[in-house]
């Protein structure tokens, strides 16, 4: 029978599991039938993406790497993307970004996560000193346009620094699994060599893949690398002498991300540059910060501060979000922080996002704020 | 005239010290707050959960009078628990810090038949923020029960009684009619499109709420689709006396006092306070008691502070029972059988003309009569 016209139809499995799933969320009103399942599977829900940990491996002496197994509502990745990851640290829930450093393509559904510990990192810490086997997370679906290009470039160069290294891994171990074989040169910046995430692998890569060259930089121990220093226009002539004809990817801190953009655009080939942005969490804002934007994200309108609780600024800027009693009691304001920090005018706590909730009658933005409203 | 709060010897710079001790009181326990709280309100709801599934399941076998009993039982402690300590406390912002999606405030719906978000505006916001004052706090006899020396006496509060019995008999569809609430339309305060929309937002859950358990599930159990329904009702009704017992203790008993629009215009947050205080009544129980009331039974704490994890309160009461007693504000506490007694006694009061005398005209109370009155309660 030729229905080649007629949109494709779900198997009839799906649908019946579809209809049953109705049936159950119809028993189980109000709750839905997840919130039963997870009494017995805490891995299994049937719209939130939610991962067990199946391996944990502390390699470097800051870092961990984690395996997950999502369940079934994860979409996969491509390379170069991230993950925001939930995870529960005396009873708050963290969210915090990470890019997937495994390859986006092969066999079975894991994913891999490296995470250093920063000193201010309070999610990267907990992580580092207590992720178990056995545990459930929470994730968002992968997110990013950093993303290795579908057809292969003739020529790829990777940079990172410290903990950026993951997403170009990806990219890297992708490009691998693809049996790409146009040359590709992977500089990365750590501040010792005991720090570099994925050391073994790169070198052994580098020795047996074909046209894989690693260049490795140690920024603290002067002469234990194969340059020294930060990155220049002399590290990528002495790295890829055909540096200005490649597909460039850096993911690091600010200032490598700065020099790269200069470097690219001094040879005009920004449009060739893609680069990845991580920062760290701004734990640092002072409370008495009143400069910054504040973003309402739903509306996608933006208005620069003035230094009242959020909820104000909305109203003056023509919103009308729910509100109540106006004194932090009642809780009807309540609303999302997607970024940024934000000031408690009754206690003077800082609070900051992603991802927390904030009554926004009595949170006043310390410097640039967006709030899903 | 004098106010509540001259009558009670407390001035301008009294109340700001009083708000000044309660902020601290709030800190100190905002502080503590934590993994432990996480996993009690867990625990609860993982109760709560089986013991639905288990009420569910023993109705299977509800041909036999145990089975049918402990569905009974099963479901009334589900229901009881998933609206007071559950549903009530997460509704109220109590685990907003937590960032749990499951545990958070705009998010929760709870199974009772008025709308999670109409119930947060009307209970939250008016009745918290409100709380006792005259003609603004509507939770002040729910618009059908004289339970105020304020409200006009007229013939039809003879029925005072019989209206008490039959809301607290459909107790769950008075709370989803009450935000409704077509008693403000016709004072204008409210719009007819407003009062539609909840009216059909309320009927729309409590549908859905009726077909689970007036249909679906008496189907499930076929022949004993009688039966079953009958449970599924019983259980319906056995929440709502509770609940309407519960929640009548914590303003209606003696001793509970009500304020007037004026004396709370601009009012400093210790004022604010001390309204919470002096129009909420506690009542006295063991660990148990107090779950299944939501904690509600230190309705005086849960005023104070309606957005800290209920399950907090009776670890603070102490301190709060101090400061009352340093201030000179009654504390208002006792057996459930005293304080149901006394709500029961108002009502019937009330039904009759007359004004007994308000709390606001009472001799100024000092810091010992006050206690000495502590110690007689």
């Amino acid at each position: 029978m030729a229905t080649g016209v007629l949109p494709a139809r779900r198997p009839l499995p799906a649908r019946l599991l579809r209809q049953a799933l109705r049936v159950f969320n119809a028993a189980a009103t109000p709750y839905g039938v997840d919130r039963y399942v997870e009494l017995v599977r805490p891995s299994w829900s049937s719209n939130e993406i939610r991962a067990k940990v199946v391996r944990v491996e502390r390699s470097t002496p800051r870092s961990v790497t984690l395996t997950l197994r999502p369940n079934g509502n994860w979409a996969g990745f491509q390379a170069g993307q991230y993950t925001q990851l939930s995870v529960e640290i005396d009873g708050v829930r963290h969210t915090r970004c990470y890019s997937m450093a495994n390859a986006a393509v092969g066999p079975g559904r894991l994913i891999e996560l490296s995470v250093t510990a920063h000193p201010e990192g309070r999610v990267s810490q907990h992580l580092r000193q207590a992720a178990r086997m056995g545990q459930t997370v929470g994730l968002s679906a992968a997110q990013g346009a950093f993303t290795l290009p579908e057809c292969e470039p003739p020529r790829l160069l990777l940079i990172s620094g410290g903990s950026g290294i993951t997403p170009v891994m990806s990219m890297l171990r992708t490009r691998c699994a693809r049996d790409w074989t146009n040359p590709v040169t992977f500089l990365h910046y750590a501040l010792r060599e005991a720090d570099m995430l994925y050391r073994d692998e790169l070198e052994a890569l580098a020795a047996t893949a074909a046209n894989v060259r690693l260049v490795r930089v140690f920024t603290e121990e002067p002469g234990r690398g194969d340059l020294d220093g930060f990155l220049t226009a002399a590290h990528l002539e002495a790295t890829e002498p055909g540096w200005a004809e490649a597909e460039a990817f850096v993911c690091g801190p600010a200032p490598l991300m700065d020099s790269a953009r200069e470097l690219f655009a001094r040879v005009g080939r920004d449009d060739h540059l893609h680069t990845e942005a991580f920062t760290l969490a701004q734990f640092t804002a002072e409370a008495g910060n009143v400069d910054g934007t504040v973003r309402f994200g739903a509306s996608e309108i933006g208005v620069a501060s003035d230094g009242r609780p959020l909820l104000i600024q909305a109203e003056a800027a023509g919103l009308a979000p729910l509100s109540g009693c106006r004194m932090g009691i009642c809780h009807t304001c309540t609303r999302r922080l997607c970024a940024g920090v934000v000031r408690d005018a009754v206690t003077g706590d800082l609070t900051n996002g992603p991802d927390v909730n904030i009554r926004i009658c009595v949170s006043v933005p310390v410097g640039d704020v967006e709030i899903d409203l | 005239m004098t106010t509540v709060a001259e009558a009670h010897g407390l001035t301008p710079a009294k109340l700001d010290a009083l708000a000044r001790e309660f902020e601290s009181l709030r800190g100190d326990i905002a502080a503590q707050l934590g993994g432990e709280d996480v996993r009690y309100i867990r625990r609860l709801i993982r109760v709560q959960r089986w013991s639905e599934v288990g009420g569910r399941a023993s109705l299977f076998l509800g041909f036999l009078p145990p089975f049918w009993l402990a569905g009974v039982a099963a479901l009334s402690l589900s229901k009881i628990l998933d609206n007071m300590e559950i549903g009530h406390n997460v509704l109220h912002g109590q685990y907003d810090w937590t960032n749990d999606p499951a545990l958070s405030s705009t998010d929760f719906e709870w199974d009772s038949s008025c709308p999670a978000k109409g119930w947060q505006h009307y209970h939250n916001y008016l009745h918290h923020t409100f709380t006792n004052i005259t003609k603004k706090d509507r939770d002040l006899g729910y618009g059908v029960i004289r339970v105020s020396a304020e409200t006009p006496w007229s013939p039809a509060n003879l029925g005072n009684p019989l209206y008490a019995l039959g809301l607290a008999v459909i107790f769950d569809h008075g709370i989803m009619l009450h935000d409704v609430d077509f008693g403000q339309v016709k004072e204008g305060k409210k719009t007819w499109a407003e009062a539609k929309l909840s009216l059909k937002n309320g009927l729309r859950k409590s549908g859905t709420l009726a077909f689970r358990d007036y249909i679906m599930w008496p189907a499930f159990t076929g022949p004993l689709f009688l039966s079953t329904l009958l449970a599924d009702a019983l259980a319906n009704l056995i929440r709502n006396l509770w609940a309407f017992m519960i929640i009548f203790c914590g303003h209606f008993p003696r001793g509970t006092a009500e304020f007037t629009e004026e004396e709370c215009e601009g009012e400093s947050k210790g004022h604010w306070y001390f309204r919470q205080m002096l129009g909420s009544a506690n009542i006295k129980g063991g660990r148990l008691f107090h779950i299944m009331c939501g904690n509600l039974s230190y309705q005086i704490e849960h005023h104070l502070f309606p957005d800290i994890p209920a399950r907090r309160y009776g670890q603070i009461a102490p301190q709060v029972r101090d400061i009352c007693e340093r201030y000179g504000i009654p504390y208002n506490t006792g057996r459930l059988s005293r304080q149901f007694g006394s709500v029961v006694a108002k009502i019937f009061r009330f039904a009759l003309p007359g004004r007994p005398k308000p709390v606001a005209s009472a001799p100024p109370r000092t810091p010992e009569t006050a206690a000495s009155e502590l110690m007689a309660a």
